[in-house]
């Protein structure tokens, strides 16, 4: 800010005495350039929220659908009308079987991450940089839908060859995804564990510690804040794939029976549904509430990570 | 008293210590033992988990590549149409599509993306603007593709009437291709020693001329290798895209004159890329070869894929070469 004040001083003599200065013209410019950028970028979050979120009340608004029978009812069946009149829209199937399919690709990806990134930072620092970090980055581009066949290619038949049915399942979606977010908190708790300053660990080696006693003590506890906002942008992503999860989940939108039967999450309804529907109807109104449920999740994973990050930042310092 | 104490608990672990310097107590190697076999195991368990990660990898890119080996010695698949009922079809259109959609969404999200950068690197004032825009790119960058497709839909393909067309997808794909490029150079701008951009502005410079002339400049390696890579994920893309820019790919002609559905730069037209094919055939399961058909496209997605990371790396590196060589 200061700095800013010494340029202008200086620039201001040697331009003319009325006027903007050039110099400061130019400063304007940009700053009214890239601010514009910014703005762009906020109005449209903002009316991408407000669209999806005006299409998925209006389920309850217009179409008088009660809060519970969305939210607690377990029958999706939009176009048949239940005993009491109302369209058989249950949500509660596909919301727990998306939390199940999060919940558990991270707990399958978690000790893979969690293993290679205190390697990195800790045993091989070299190895990290130059080598996994690059392939990590191959990982994460690999298309969702490439995912997708390669689950339906092998893990749906290794499924089904291990405990029968059809091999599609919650299990099958699972393992998928936690493949697909291994990069996403891998790389995140790399930076965690990176970022714990060495005076700390030089403590702990000080006291006659050994590496592991080092990380298990030491350097996990103080980049924890960190490592869970690792697991939960992992959990994000999980809960927002579509497609991979749709190929292989089975599309069965029930209560989910166990973790080797066919389910629905909500994105793999969405994902079939939508072209089937026409607009206005309450078959996809009640989509476009899913959508709002899938939005406002994502809107709680990035309220927790802040709030994990005001709680544990500025800690090192 | 208090003094006492201290002098209490001082004496104890010297004392503790006089007697291990005498004789270690069996206890205490059987603790240190232990520590240093624990840490063995915990490094060679580490190293496990890191090659299998390694293999595991391996193994995925072998496999598509392996299973769509087939097709992708076929010299028509690469050209040909795509088949609706009958075996043969190839992936042409798809093919250009892809990166015609890619090139599109890189025009659009580029300049917006590096003057967001700049903003929030440079000239971000503290307070709850810059709080805000950094929560609605973060908001961007974790929302579900699938939402953001669907907003694409609502908002360019039903209300702005453009119907499902290589336009609408170019602008869903930038929604969320912007938070992926912000991050990306602003990570690259903020890697910039602080003394060039402070050189820069003690020569005068304002800080807009530092940030185009000195620290763009500076930062272009890594902008190059980041919006390459980034590029992968965009041409990989596929949920945003299915009711964005279609499902259903017209054979293209260069001769049709550019109103024509059939003229590969119409932007009005319905494009299927590759990404969605593979989808597609999979979801409607009326291609006869779709397993073969689907592999294929794959192994050409993966290809395209690693040679975007190959790309990255060696335009990044002469970039730097060409920057510190003079």
């Amino acid at each position: 800010m200061s700095r800013e004040k010494i340029v202008s001083s200086q620039s201001s003599p040697s331009s003319e005495v009325v006027g903007v200065s050039p110099k400061r013209r130019i400063e304007r410019r940009g700053q009214i350039l890239t601010g514009l950028c910014v703005m762009l970028v906020v109005v449209l979050v903002l009316t991408l929220i407000f669209m999806v979120c005006s299409r998925g009340i209006s389920t309850f608004a217009k179409d008088g659908i009660p809060l519970g029978s969305f939210f607690a009812g377990t029958t999706w069946n939009p176009h048949q009308n239940g005993a009491d009149g109302v369209p058989l829209v249950g949500a509660l199937p596909m919301i727990v079987c998306s939390f199940s399919v999060t919940l558990l690709s991270c707990l399958l990806a978690l000790p893979f991450a969690l293993g290679a990134s205190i390697f990195v930072v800790e045993v091989a620092p070299g190895f990290g940089s130059r080598v996994f970090r690059p392939l990590t980055e191959v990982l994460v581009g690999i298309p969702s839908v490439v995912f997708g066949l390669v689950g339906l290619g092998v893990v749906v038949p290794w499924m089904r060859g291990l405990v029968g049915g059809t091999g599609y399942g919650i299990l099958s979606a699972s393992i998928v995804l936690a493949v697909m977010i291994l990069p996403t908190v891998t790389s995140l708790s790399t930076d965690a564990l990176a970022a714990v300053p060495n005076a700390y660990r030089d403590g702990s080696y000080g006291l006659g510690c050994t590496r592991w006693q080092t990380v298990v003590g030491v350097v996990l506890p103080s980049a924890l804040p960190d490592i869970m906002t690792a697991v939960i942008m992992g959990m994000s992503r999980a809960f927002g794939e579509a497609l991979a999860v749709q190929m292989i989940i089975g599309n069965a939108p029930q209560m989910p029976a166990g973790l080797f039967t066919p389910a629905s999450t909500l994105t793999s309804v969405l994902t079939m549904g939508m072209g089937n529907e026409a607009m206005g109807t309450v078959a996809n109104d009640v989509l476009w509430a899913l959508a709002m449920v899938l939005l406002a999740m994502s809107l709680v994973f990035i309220l927790i990570v802040n709030l994990i990050g005001r709680k544990g930042g500025a800690k090192h310092d | 008293m208090t003094s006492k104490d201290a002098t209490g608990e001082k004496n104890a672990p010297v004392a503790e210590a006089e007697d291990q310097a005498k004789a270690p107590s069996a206890d205490y190697t059987a603790t240190v033992r232990r520590a240093r076999v624990q840490d063995k195991a915990a490094t060679v368990i580490l190293t496990v988990i890191v090659v299998l990660i390694i293999v595991g990898l391996a193994a995925i890119i072998a496999y598509i590549l392996a299973s769509g080996a087939g097709k992708l010695v076929d010299p028509g698949f690469l050209t040909k149409k795509p088949e609706q009922f009958k075996a043969g079809g190839g992936i042409g259109p798809e093919l250009f599509n892809s990166f015609y959609l890619l090139v599109l969404t890189l025009v659009i999200s580029l300049p917006i993306s590096l003057g967001a950068a700049i903003f929030l690197t440079q000239y971000a004032p503290q307070g709850p603007v810059t709080n805000v825009a950094k929560t609605a790119i973060e908001t961007l960058s974790s929302l579900p593709s699938i939402v953001v497709g669907l907003f694409g839909m609502l908002t360019f393909v039903l209300t702005f009437h453009w119907g499902f067309s290589i336009l609408s997808g170019a602008l869903t794909l930038t929604m969320f291709n912007i938070p992926i490029l912000v991050r990306v150079i602003q990570q690259a701008l903020e890697a910039v020693p602080r003394d060039q951009r402070d050189a820069a502005l003690a020569l005068g410079l304002t800080r807009w001329e530092a940030t185009v002339h000195v620290l763009v400049p500076a930062a272009m390696p890594a902008i190059v290798t980041g919006v390459i890579l980034s590029a992968g994920r965009v041409f990989g893309e596929a949920a945003a895209l299915i009711y964005t820019a279609g499902q259903s790919a017209p054979e293209l002609s260069w001769a049709a004159p550019i109103t024509s559905l059939a003229n590969p730069l119409n932007v009005f037209r319905p494009a299927e890329t590759l990404a969605v094919h593979i989808w597609k055939i999979n979801s409607e399961g009326v291609v006869p070869d779709l397993t073969a058909v689907s592999a294929g496209t794959a192994a050409v997605l993966m290809v395209c894929i690693l040679a975007f990371n190959i790309i990255a790396r060696i335009a990044g590196r002469a970039l730097e070469r060409r920057l510190t060589a003079e």
